[in-house]
């Protein structure tokens, strides 16, 4: 008798949260039927005319889509690659500094970019690589001409690569430090013993020790070849450079939001969710494979 | 001899490598700074570098005057108060009764699979934004709270610390006849307090950065949150960034550049007055997150 009135407790306290879910996750899943639809907001999902696969097929058509497929993959995968490397990397040198308290300040630093939105960044960025901004300035030192960074679509991948380590590298450390921080320290005693140096400790001991921690986020981080960072990129890019820039996302946006043809962005959206959905599948069974990886 | 003076060399170089990777980090807020208390003319003429050229406090003069931008700081001020406070309360009656065992609470794994299929699959953003328009929450505050309200990540990562708990103390508590909420508030909630502040202080972070909802949610600028309205100054900004050297050099004469780095960094500052806490938290909420055994 109890149990069953705990249970009726237990239904209520999860009503306002599921409610929530329900409105906000689960409706407009249900929603992605505008893409099989030529969707007029004043007649509603439910009275719209059905357009059949129209709107994916246009899509497919449509050169824009491609570029934008391709732009959002490279993108994410050269923040992946390089997303991985650099915190590992850095992670290493913290490890090998002996005075704690130059440690723990560099730490404290660089943390801070994580925590500030890319709206503040853009802003900082953009007057950094501006014609008369900072980095202009110091390239006119060496003699070089001013470059249009933002304008140009040979530099705009690397300042977006770049800025995106830059602002979660330090970030991306903590991992990894926690993962040295659990290394048996009889390891390195023995290596001592046995006269390996320093970099030999690194090579043979904390390297391996934390191979399972590079292992799992890079599984994980497959689930993100999708994403290639809208709040960024939409902060930061301008017509000139959509030919390398413009990312499924800020296409959906554009099209959708701005041009109100929403068959058409629902439809470009719902290609990107099927895909997403599919690598964080595999993502989580490789995960789950190589280093046992649960989220219960 | 030799290896010595190699180690020592060695030790001199990590240490430049971590100064100069921690140097980077800050040189753009330095640089920033610098800018914003410089004379207009010589951040025009580009002589500001990482110090204050002809030092003066009329961008944040300037700034005092700005009706908008206090409107919309406080904007952001109540949305993360209202957001804050709500997700930790429907996260917490989320992940009480599905920390239980199954044979205890017998539709958790219903529950959670449903919270687990919106962590996997999203109907994106037209379905999303037409939602919320649907159900009239455009141009208010609540629709820049309650959407985002439940993240799936938080309840799961909840459940998982509850989990942790000795069962012990719930059948302590059952014993004196205290109901699932009293449970929850009296002994789940004060064991549970480092994880509560890290997801507590990571909702508030997002919900200060967050600009794009404000920005497609809110018809009129006067109801930008702050990040939305900055938003729509570096927009502004940017496209100068096209023009040639000459419509550059006129147009930065009348440009805001010292005025808008003011409100950049102001808008950054309750990050940085929080930033002690997060650090000293999200170092076991991010351990927490990605690597368990």
């Amino acid at each position: 008798m109890r149990n069953r009135s705990e249970s009726l407790i237990y239904h209520l306290m999860l009503l306002p949260g599921m409610l929530v879910l329900f409105l906000f996750s689960i409706i407009p899943m249900a929603g992605i039927v505008i893409a099989f639809q030529k969707f007029v907001p004043a007649k509603g999902v439910l009275h719209s005319a059905w357009v059949g696969m129209d709107n994916l097929a246009f899509m497919f058509q449509i050169p824009d889509s491609r570029q934008v497929f391709l732009n959002t993959i490279i993108i994410a995968a050269m923040k992946v690659v390089a997303g991985l490397a650099v915190p590992i990397i850095f992670a290493l040198v913290l490890n090998e500094l002996r005075s704690s308290w130059f440690k723990r300040t560099i730490q404290t630093i660089v943390y801070i970019p994580h925590f500030i939105s890319w709206v503040i960044l853009a802003g900082i960025i953009t007057n950094l690589f501006s014609l008369d901004g900072i980095v202009n300035q110091l390239l006119s030192l060496f003699g070089v001409d001013p470059v249009m960074f933002l304008a140009s679509n040979f530099w705009f991948r690397p300042i977006l690569i770049g800025t995106d380590v830059w602002k979660e590298f330090g970030f991306g450390t903590i991992v990894y430090l926690a993962a040295i921080a659990g290394i048996n320290p009889n390891l390195y005693e023995a290596a001592v013993i046995d006269g390996a140096g320093r970099f030999k400790q690194l090579m043979y001991i904390t390297l391996p020790g934390v191979v399972p921690t590079i292992i799992l986020l890079s599984t994980l981080s497959l689930g993100n070849i999708l994403n290639a960072g809208f709040d960024q990129i939409f902060n930061l890019y301008n017509p000139l450079v959509y030919e390398s820039s413009d990312i499924v996302d800020t296409y959906v946006f554009r099209v959708g939001l701005v041009e109100m043809q929403y068959g058409l962005a629902t439809a470009v959206g719902l290609l990107k969710s099927i895909v997403a959905f599919l690598l964080i599948i595999i993502s989580y069974m490789l995960a789950r494979k190589l280093s046992n990886y649960r989220i219960f | 001899m030799f290896s010595r003076f190699d180690s020592r060399l060695g030790n001199g170089l990590l240490y430049l490598v971590a100064g100069a990777a921690a140097a980077l980090c800050l040189a753009p807020f330095i640089h920033s700074i610098a800018v914003s208390f410089s004379d207009k003319s010589s951040v025009a003429a580009g002589y500001v570098f990482f110090w204050p050229v002809k030092f003066t406090v009329s961008a944040y003069t300037l700034l005092l005057n700005d009706v908008q931008f206090f409107k919309s700081f406080l904007i952001s001020v109540q949305r993360v108060l209202l957001g804050g406070s709500l997700s930790m309360i429907l996260t917490l009656l989320m992940a009480y009764p599905l920390s239980k065992e199954t044979e205890v609470f017998r539709s958790r794994n219903l529950y959670i699979w449903i919270i687990v299929s919106t962590m996997l699959f999203n109907g994106g953003l037209i379905p999303w934004y037409m939602t919320i328009k649907t159900l009239h929450l455009t141009n208010t505050i609540w629709g820049l709270v309650i959407p985002g309200a439940v993240a799936a990540f938080n309840v799961i990562l909840m459940i998982n610390f509850f989990r942790a708990l000795p069962k012990e103390l719930q059948d302590a508590g059952g014993m004196d006849g205290a109901g699932p909420i009293v449970l929850l508030m009296k002994i789940y909630v004060p064991l549970s307090l480092p994880s509560l502040a890290t997801i507590g202080l990571f909702t508030i972070v997002g919900h200060w950065n967050a600009f794009f909802d404000g920005m497609i949610l809110m018809d009129d600028p006067k109801d930008y949150p702050l990040q939305t309205y900055i938003q729509q100054l570096v927009v502004s900004e940017r496209n100068f960034a096209n023009l040639t050297v000459e419509e550059l050099k006129r147009l930065s004469e009348v440009s805001n550049k010292t005025l808008n780095t003011a409100k950049i960094l102001i808008s950054m500052l309750p990050i940085l007055a929080i930033y002690p806490f997060l650090q000293k938290y999200f170092t076991k909420g991010i351990v927490l997150g990605s690597v368990k055994e």
